[in-house]
């Protein structure tokens, strides 16, 4: 690493939060409109989580606060190595150790709640992670290298890739658990299992959470943005055109089940998956 | 604007609102509820209803307390993390109402735990809900501020 690789990573793990907070209050305006409603101010998810920040600590014990901080230091380090265009592979295994954490955090307490909820959460993964090493596999068959640097190198993957990047929105709707995909846990004023996975953490170390999740977000974003990578303000636009389309199925869709969630997923993401490499395999070259 | 002011704020802004039902003969707990739809969107100053009384700075009570649920209403407030703010909607909850003379009711929630807004009515509107909830955000605020006085004279020695 050179001295403007620090640089780059140093600028993207302080302006990700940035971005993924004012994402996120875009979200919770654009679905207060589509419910009819005011909505609250753009800058509520900062409040929410400055307030979060200065709350009294209340744990249930030492290991779930572990679990939140693991949780948070992967999402940075893979959105900081995402920006210095490391190995793609490495960044999605990253992001799953955090995810583990999160995991075993929430079964480290007593609280019901938080264990159905951790299983679910288990659940959602075992339906996405299958599916971004699909993405991997097919961005890999077009560029010939995991490394993050070749694949963008590559412009124009979406012409290529459109079936999986179908599967990469998929997975965005799973993993920022969005109707009809809330199983683990749900945002805003929806309550699932009380807060499920959620239940048992308060204060500052909620606020953890919620800035993982937007590190999390945002690394996804990217992911979908180097789709077009030739022109990365265009794909800035594709993926927030997904993300938009992602808050319209939030609000039209009611809540599934788990079952169909994995049967949903894994039927769509092999068949794309198969189709597009089989397409490129046997049309294209 | 600072950093300090920016928190405090941030709890005027934010309050988490947790509903617990003492007892309520349903008109006020509808009511309640009401403050989230389109008409009246309480969401418009950042309150949301959650269901878990660790995420929540204010605990909004409707209805009286009985010898039953005491233990539940001091429980529910007890889980709730510092700052917090105690919310009683309608007359039941600010003084027992029709059924203070009832043998099990002990009366306003104010005999088992500190109350910071009384909001009466039967029911009360949502108006007068989310202007309740209003109020007890500017009072979340202020007790997070004394709060930091406190803590800054403690430092001091």
């Amino acid at each position: 690493m050179t001295w403007s690789d620090y640089l780059v990573f140093a600028a993207a793990v302080i302006l990700t939060p940035l971005i993924g907070g004012l994402i996120t209050g875009l979200d919770r305006k654009v679905t207060a409109l589509i419910q009819g409603r005011y909505g609250p101010p753009v800058l509520q998810p900062f409040y929410d989580v400055v307030k979060l920040l200065s709350k009294e600590k209340m744990i249930v014990n030492d290991f779930q606060i572990f679990a939140a901080y693991i949780y948070l230091l992967s999402a940075i380090l893979s959105v900081g190595f995402f920006a210095i265009k490391a190995d793609l592979l490495m960044i999605i295994f990253i992001m799953s150790i955090g995810l583990v954490f999160y995991v075993i955090g929430a079964l480290a307490t007593r609280s019901p709640y938080s264990q159905v909820g951790a299983q679910r959460e288990l659940m959602q993964m075992l339906a996405y992670e299958p599916l971004l090493i699909f993405v991997l596999i097919g961005m890999y068959y077009v560029a010939g290298s995991f490394n993050l640097h070749d694949i963008m190198s590559h412009g124009r993957l979406l012409l290529d890739l459109p079936l999986i990047f179908v599967v990469l929105s998929l997975v965005l709707d799973i993993k920022i658990k969005k109707s009809p995909f809330d199983f683990s846990t749900s945002e805003h004023a929806h309550q699932e299992l009380v807060r499920g996975i959620l239940t048992d953490y308060a204060g500052p170390y909620l606020a953890l959470i919620e800035i993982a999740d937007w590190y999390e977000l945002v690394l996804l974003l990217a992911m979908l943005a180097i789709f077009w990578s030739q022109n990365l303000v265009i794909g800035a636009l594709i993926s927030l055109f997904v993300f938009f389309l992602d808050i319209i199925v939030d609000n039209i869709s009611a809540r599934m089940t788990l079952k169909w969630m994995l049967s949903f997923s894994w039927t769509i993401g092999i068949v794309f998956t198969v189709v597009n490499i089989g397409y490129l395999y046997f049309v294209s070259r | 604007m600072g950093l300090k002011e920016f928190v405090k704020k941030s709890f005027s802004k934010s309050p988490w609102v947790v509903h617990y039902d003492c007892g309520s003969c349903n008109g006020c707990d509808i009511e309640v509820l009401a403050c989230m739809t389109p008409i009246y969107d309480m969401e418009r100053f950042g309150m949301v209803n959650v269901g878990n009384p660790k995420h929540a700075d204010i605990l909004i009570v409707t209805g009286t307390v009985n010898e039953k649920n005491k233990d539940v209403l001091k429980n529910v407030y007890d889980m709730m993390p510092d700052p917090k703010v105690v919310v009683a909607a309608g007359i039941c909850a600010c003084s027992g109402g029709i059924f203070r003379d009832c043998y099990n009711v002990l009366g306003g929630i104010d005999k088992v735990i500190p109350v910071d807004v009384y909001v009466p009515g039967c029911p009360a509107k949502p108006e007068a809900m989310i202007d309740g909830l209003y109020k007890a955000a500017q009072i979340l605020k202020e007790k997070y501020s004394r709060k930091e006085v406190i803590v800054s004279a403690k430092s001091l020695g």
